[in-house]
């Protein structure tokens, strides 16, 4: 539980309150005293990483977003549509490897639900794609470029009655809503209403509560496994909420790749209007999911702005001054910002470290980034992980995958503030890799 | 040469180099050299970006410029005759089960800028696919795309199958997850990091 007074706190007290509610294992269901106790040392070593702490030893976290499918025999498809049979297939992952101390994160999804929604973003398995064919995104212009305006005027508005019925045709009556001033006197209300009951609109409404419903279905199923890992194992959950950069909610899957890297030419100042605007969505979208969930910690990818996509000068300009904006709204509430940064971030390193960001209130696991770097302009201030790539996982060997993580441990283990990772969701990997990768990190982890 | 539309080009001025292009068209210029101002123009571009002065926007910019010159010169060119001379022919895909296409698309330009015939087979691509159509067009070269971590095996079996078909084709690899340790695995020729990279090795091997 968090302080009454929580409100009130300076955003470094709120941290602590949040990161105290998550380690404690008071009321919550733990299956026994060992699982209770587990849970608590791991989940304080994670906070010693993120506060820059030195732990005991450095934790070892995962995305294993294709993996438990892979390694247990579940088709991807299976992981979207028959919940029961994910949920066994993951609980089946987490016993065959106790040495997984964080709940990892996988693409459990509700295939259903995005069925109902039509949703036109992505193809996944089981659905458009065969059932053994990974989740992905259809590149395209979701977001008009003479749309801007309606955009950056009431962001939340157009995503509800423009972006969501094209994008979710499931939903497409929500075009029809009403303002939402008819609320605001007696004699508005039923004018009101009588927009709201208009048949689209209620059509939408009714596929709105089925879904919500279905979610909770698939809630259920997902629940399930929390429950295995977090509180028969003693696993914390590392991932409460998700954002992005407002510069990736614009340029990912509103206006597109090749859309938004035009614009920078065609109309920049409408591109910086659009991700202002979006900026506070991004907090608190980031914030309220953390919040209720209890888990500290907004996962948030990072894209566009990597190595080679655009210069240091469009990355100042363009993809980092919303960034920062986003990570020190989310950081004022006391949650802890993620970046899952892809790609390389070589030339963007000295540059973050010049915004001063709080020490000891986010957390960057990098991909392709030289982690002697990473280490040198980040480890003062801030958690950092990852860099194991994906190939070691798939094509290098138990001695390769030792070899690097043992030259990985050198780098950055000293003096804290560093967890072991993989620089990428892992959809792939060759077992004995895995378990290689999980054994070196407890041997070369110890401090 | 008209240096004027290459510069234009290069410093990312559409509309200016739209009309340059479209007045040395009226004025009587060949299409053909109007598209060897485009091809020099991208040269620069494509130099800057191997040097790290420019990157994905101005590619995709200037790219997008070129496209619309293209569409001014591909009346005039057939009426002339002329057609640009191609120095060798180079298959592309995206490899099955991988449906991203912005970095394909990207190298795919690049090549047909500098010269190449390239066919381009779009996203998620059997194996079979690119070996009937390395086949039917009689490319030596062979471009694999692949984003994801899945690409891998996908990429692997198409490997195995174009050696299968002719020994001595090349072929290449590219994209997010790729490396040298996946070229390795694969057993593609190379792994480019980039598509100047591309370039560089389908000029080689052309």
């Amino acid at each position: 539980m968090l302080p009454e007074n929580f409100a009130t706190l300076t955003p470094e007290l709120k941290l602590e309150a949040r990161l105290a509610d998550w380690m404690s294992t008071d009321g919550k269901p733990f299956a026994s005293p060992e699982a209770a106790e587990k849970y608590h040392a791991r989940a304080k070593r994670y906070a010693d990483v993120i506060q820059l702490r030195e732990p005991d030893r450095v934790p070892t976290t995962a995305f294993t977003g294709d993996l438990q499918q892979h390694f247990t025999g579940a088709t991807l498809g299976d992981y979207f549509y028959d919940y029961p049979k994910a949920a066994a297939h993951a609980i089946e992952f987490f016993e065959r490897f106790p040495e997984l101390e964080y709940f990892p994160a996988s693409n459990f999804e509700p295939g259903p639900v995005y069925d109902k929604l039509g949703y036109t973003l992505y193809r996944w398995p089981g659905g458009k794609l065969g059932p053994n064919q990974g989740f992905q995104y259809v590149e395209g212009e979701y977001m008009g470029a003479d749309e801007y305006d309606a955009l950056i005027k009431n962001p939340d508005g157009w995503l509800l009655r423009t972006y969501m019925p094209r994008v979710m045709p499931g939903v497409a009556g929500l075009a029809n809503i009403p303002v939402l001033l008819g609320t605001t006197e007696l004699p508005f209300v039923p004018f009101f209403f009588a927009g709201m009951a208009a048949p689209p609109v209620t059509a939408a409404l009714e596929t709105l509560l089925e879904v919500g419903r279905m979610t909770l279905e698939y809630m259920g199923a997902m629940g399930q496994t929390v429950g295995y890992a977090v509180f028969g194992q003693g696993m914390p959950m590392t991932l409460g909420g998700f954002s992005k950069a407002p510069f990736d909610f614009l340029g990912d899957t509103l206006r597109g790749t090749r859309s938004v890297m035009m614009d920078l030419f065609r109309r920049p100042a409408k591109v910086l209007a659009a991700c202002e605007a979006l900026t506070p969505l991004a907090i608190k979208m980031a914030v309220d999911a953390a919040a209720g969930a209890g888990v500290p910690f907004a996962f948030i990818p990072l894209h566009k702005g990597a190595d080679g996509f655009m210069s240091d000068a469009d990355f100042d300009k363009f993809y980092w001054p919303s960034l920062e904006a986003t990570i020190r709204g989310i950081v004022a509430e006391g949650v802890v910002p993620a970046m899952f940064v892809e790609g390389g971030y070589n030339s963007r390193l000295a540059r973050i470290a010049e915004a001063n960001l709080e020490p000891g209130t986010t957390a960057w696991t990098f991909d392709q980034t030289d982690m002697a770097n990473a280490k040198k302009f980040f480890g003062p201030w801030a958690a950092i992980g990852g860099n194991v790539p994906g190939s070691l996982f798939q094509t290098g060997t138990p001695e390769t995958m030792r070899a690097y993580v043992a030259k990985l441990m050198d780098t950055c283990k000293p003096g804290g503030g560093f967890f072991m990772a993989p620089g990428v969701v892992l959809d792939h990997a060759k077992e004995e890799n895995f378990r290689a990768w999980l054994e070196a990190g407890l041997e070369f982890g110890k401090y | 040469m008209h240096q004027e539309l290459i510069d234009a080009i290069t410093e990312m001025n559409e509309e200016e180099a739209l009309a340059i292009a479209g007045r040395l068209l009226d004025q009587g210029a060949s299409p053909v050299e109007v598209l060897d101002d485009c091809k020099a123009a991208m040269e620069v571009v494509g130099k800057r970006f191997e040097a790290g002065d420019c990157f994905i926007p101005e590619l995709i910019f200037a790219g997008d410029i070129l496209a619309q010159i293209a569409r001014l010169v591909k009346p005039r060119m057939a009426s002339s005759g002329q057609t640009p001379h191609k120095i060798g022919k180079v298959v592309i895909g995206t490899v099955q089960g991988d449906i991203h296409d912005i970095a394909k698309d990207i190298v795919a330009f690049m090549l047909d800028i500098n010269g190449f015939e390239v066919t381009d087979l779009g996203v998620d691509v059997a194996p079979e696919r690119f070996v009937e159509v390395a086949k039917e067009t009689g490319a030596k070269i062979v471009g694999l795309s692949g984003f994801l971590t899945l690409a891998y095996e996908p990429m692997k079996a198409t490997v195995a199958q174009l050696r299968a078909l002719d020994p001595g084709i090349h072929v290449m690899i590219g994209g997010g997850q790729m490396d040298d340790q996946v070229r390795d695995y694969t057993g593609a020729d190379a792994y480019g990091k980039d598509a100047m990279a591309a370039i560089a090795l389908a000029r080689g091997w052309a």
